[in-house]
Order: structure tokens, then C-alpha cells, then sequence
């Protein structure tokens, strides 16, 4: 059992953290600000999801568990609204690439 | 160990990095956003070192509100930037501030370098001492048991930066409010987030305050989270900076220094000494030293990210 929770653990935060390499690459390699944004929420949503969840069987109390997914949550949240906001004020500013 | 070697190098390799490129970059607005970027580097860093207060109080103040009021004069110095661009300093003043930080450098590394091994320390009389306040968290128990007097003035130093501040106020906006008048879309994304975090914030913030009696977190923390909420509720419009001639506002400025200092000299008569807390009332009189000064920081700090008053108090 501790063995497949182990085989789990490696396997979801390895998942995690090639989305955050390929969330970088993104960053780093794409042409303007709208698909860079793109890019970027991979890693956060995605990215940072896949290493809490693959955390979550290693976590000491089930309140230690719910602060980590929440920590998740927050960051999607923070995120989304500011791809959003950035968005925003590249398309206004910036020509339409 | 060679993990954990691993992940300390690349941390310092990072910090440097960032440091280096903050220092080196032209445009004031990317070394402010490597600055924030530094910030966070050094809590993880502290992270690292097992000092989790530092390391909170670094995340919000070294790579949030630092970061904040940074953005802000960086935003402010836009129109002259480029003319100060372009005056070169001349070759002396580059050598002698070459000179300068070189010798600041290495008299640092010197003094790092001779440090006596093991390192002087304290912690055994702090752990000695620490039952006597009731506290579990070491660093509450200097910070306001033991050392109680530097967080005093802490305190006060950060009201007297707020007045430094607030003497920049041009004299026909003086008691007004300060921070320009947001002008932001109701229904748009950042008053919607101006919606939802608050509450989330403020719990996490009381949270951060309570457990500091036992677990890292304290005041500062809890003031920062405070201070953070109520700016993304006035930069979304949902609500407006206060005029700062208002009395509550000036109460609530003082109200930490206030009631530090009220328990401070009761302790004289009650306890024998200024700032002694009496026989078993140590941790309820910190708590409540804490609260006000959550609230007080709180305050303090988002004033000092809004700036001084730009506006009378009904435009």
C-alpha cells in the first residue's frame, strides 16, 4: 500500500513539475503576452495541482491536507484573475499581435 | 544530504542571479519586479534555515508590500526616467562608487567570515525562560517578552515613516484622502476578486495572528494579510480610502503603540519593571498587545502604500 502511495506520489508531482518546465518553455519561447499568459496558468492550474494532489497522501493530519488544496484553489484564483488583468491591459495597450 | 546540498546551492545560485540582475537591469520597473522576485528567493531561503517567522514576514513585507510601494514610485518616476537615463555619471563617480560598494562587500564578508564557532547565542535562556510567558512560539517570546522594548519601537518607527510620508501632502489636499480616486469597471475581474478574497484573507489573517502564540506567525504577518485585503478593496473601488483628518483613523494608527505602552508602565507598579508582564497574565497581555498592533500595523502599512493625500475629501 505505502508502496502505491509512494509510486503515486513520484508519478503525480513528476506530472507537476513537467508542466511547470513546459509552462516556462512557454513563457520563454512564445511570441506575445496573450499566449505566453497561456502558457503561464498551465503551470499553476495544472502544474501546481498534480504536485498537491500527489503531496496529499503524505500530509500528517487531514487539516494540513485541506490547507495544501486550498493553497491550490487560492493560486488558481490569484492566477486566473491575473492572466485576466494583464490580458486586459496588453490588449489595450499593445497592437494586436 | 546531497539533495538537500542540491536544493541549497540552486537556491543561493538563484538568489544571486536575481540579486545581480536586479541591480543590473535598466528599467526601474523590471528591477522592481526582481526585487519582489528576490524577496520571496530570501523567505525560502529562511524556509530552509527552519526560521518560519522570518520567513512569512519576508514573503509579505520583503516580496508583497515592499514590492507594492516599489511598483507605485516606480510607476510615479516613469516620465522623468528616461532623462535621468541619460545623464551618464563620469568616470570618477563610477570608480569611486566602485570603491564604495566593494569595500562595503568585503568588510561584510570579513566580518561573516570571523564570526566565532559555534556562533554566540541565546536560545538556551530563551528556552530556559519561555515557560514563564506561557508561549510556545520562541520567537513571539523575544519579540515580546524578552525583547519586548525593540518591538516597541518597531512600532513606532513604522507610524513615524507614515508621518514622513504624509508631510509630502500638498497643502490644499492636507486631511484629505490619499491615493487617486480608483476608477475601476464593477463588474470587472479585480472587483470580483476584491469580493471573494477578503474574507478568505481576513480569517487566514486572524489564523496567522492566534497560532503566533505557539507557531510562527504574529502581528506583522497578520497586519501585511490585513493591510493586503483592504487595498484590493479600495483598488477596486468597492471602497474608498479614508480623509486622513478623520479621528478613528489616527486612533486606530495608535492604538498598538497605545496599548504597548499602557501595559508597558503598568507593569511597573504590577510587576516591577517596564514592560514586565505580572506573574501569569503574560500571554493574555501579549495577545492583546498583538491584536491592537495587528490592527495598527495593519493600517500603517496600507497608508504607506497609498501615499500621501492627493485629493480634497469629496472629490
Amino acid at each position: 500500500m505505502s508502496l502505491l502511495l509512494d509510486l503515486w506520489t513520484i508519478v503525480a508531482v513528476s506530472a507537476g513539475v513537467f508542466f511547470f518546465l513546459a509552462g516556462t518553455v512557454g513563457l520563454l519561447r512564445f511570441p506575445d503576452t496573450l499566449t505566453r499568459l497561456h502558457a503561464l496558468t498551465k503551470a499553476d492550474n495544472l502544474g501546481l495541482g498534480l504536485v498537491v494532489l500527489g503531496l496529499l497522501p503524505r500530509v500528517s493530519s487531514p487539516l494540513a491536507g485541506l490547507k495544501l488544496v486550498c493553497v491550490w484553489l487560492l493560486v488558481m484564483l490569484a492566477g486566473a484573475i491575473g492572466s485576466q488583468l494583464i490580458a486586459r491591459v496588453a490588449r489595450r495597450s499593445g497592437p494586436p499581435a | 544530504m546531497n539533495m538537500a546540498l542540491l536544493i541549497d546551492g540552486s537556491l543561493v545560485v538563484l538568489i544571486l542571479a536575481v540579486a545581480i540582475w536586479t541591480i543590473a537591469v535598466r528599467d526601474s520597473f523590471a528591477a522592481v519586479v526582481g526585487y519582489a522576485i528576490y524577496g520571496l528567493m530570501l523567505a525560502l531561503a529562511w524556509v530552509r534555515l527552519a526560521a518560519i517567522d522570518a520567513a512569512l514576514t519576508e514573503a509579505a513585507i520583503g516580496g508583497g508590500l515592499t514590492g507594492v510601494l516599489l511598483i507605485r514610485a516606480a510607476v510615479r518616476l516613469r516620465p522623468t526616467e528616461s532623462v535621468v537615463a541619460g545623464e551618464m555619471p563620469g568616470r570618477f563617480v563610477k570608480a569611486l562608487a566602485a570603491v564604495l560598494a566593494g569595500t562595503v562587500s568585503a568588510a561584510l564578508a570579513v566580518v561573516v567570515l570571523s564570526l566565532p564557532v559555534p556562533a554566540p547565542t541565546l536560545a538556551p535562556q530563551v528556552a530556559g525562560h519561555i515557560a514563564s510567558t506561557g508561549l510556545g512560539n520562541a520567537v513571539t517570546a523575544v519579540l515580546l517578552a524578552f525583547r519586548a522594548i525593540d518591538t516597541l519601537l518597531e512600532a513606532v518607527v513604522l507610524i513615524f515613516a507614515l508621518i514622513a510620508v504624509w508631510t509630502l501632502t500638498p497643502d490644499n489636499f492636507w486631511g484629505g484622502r490619499p491615493g487617486p480616486k480608483y476608477d475601476t469597471d464593477p463588474n470587472g475581474m479585480l472587483a470580483y476578486l476584491a469580493r471573494l478574497l477578503p474574507p478568505v484573507g481576513i480569517v487566514v489573517a486572524v489564523y496567522v495572528l492566534w497560532v503566533g502564540a505557539d507557531l510562527p506567525g504574529g502581528k506583522f504577518q497578520a497586519g501585511t494579510l490585513l493591510a493586503a485585503m483592504w487595498l484590493l478593496a479600495i483598488m477596486a473601488g468597492l471602497t474608498e480610502a479614508p480623509p486622513i483628518r478623520r479621528r478613528w483613523l489616527r486612533g486606530v494608527l495608535v492604538a498598538g503603540t497605545v496599548v504597548f505602552l499602557a501595559i508597558g508602565f503598568a507593569g511597573v507598579p504590577l510587576a516591577g519593571a517596564f514592560l514586565a508582564y505580572p506573574e501569569g497574565f503574560a500571554k493574555p497581555l501579549i495577545i492583546a498587545i498583538e491584536a491592537a498592533s495587528m490592527l495598527s500595523i495593519a493600517f500603517t502599512l496600507a497608508l504607506l502604500v497609498l501615499g500621501p493625500p492627493e485629493r480634497s475629501e469629496h472629490s
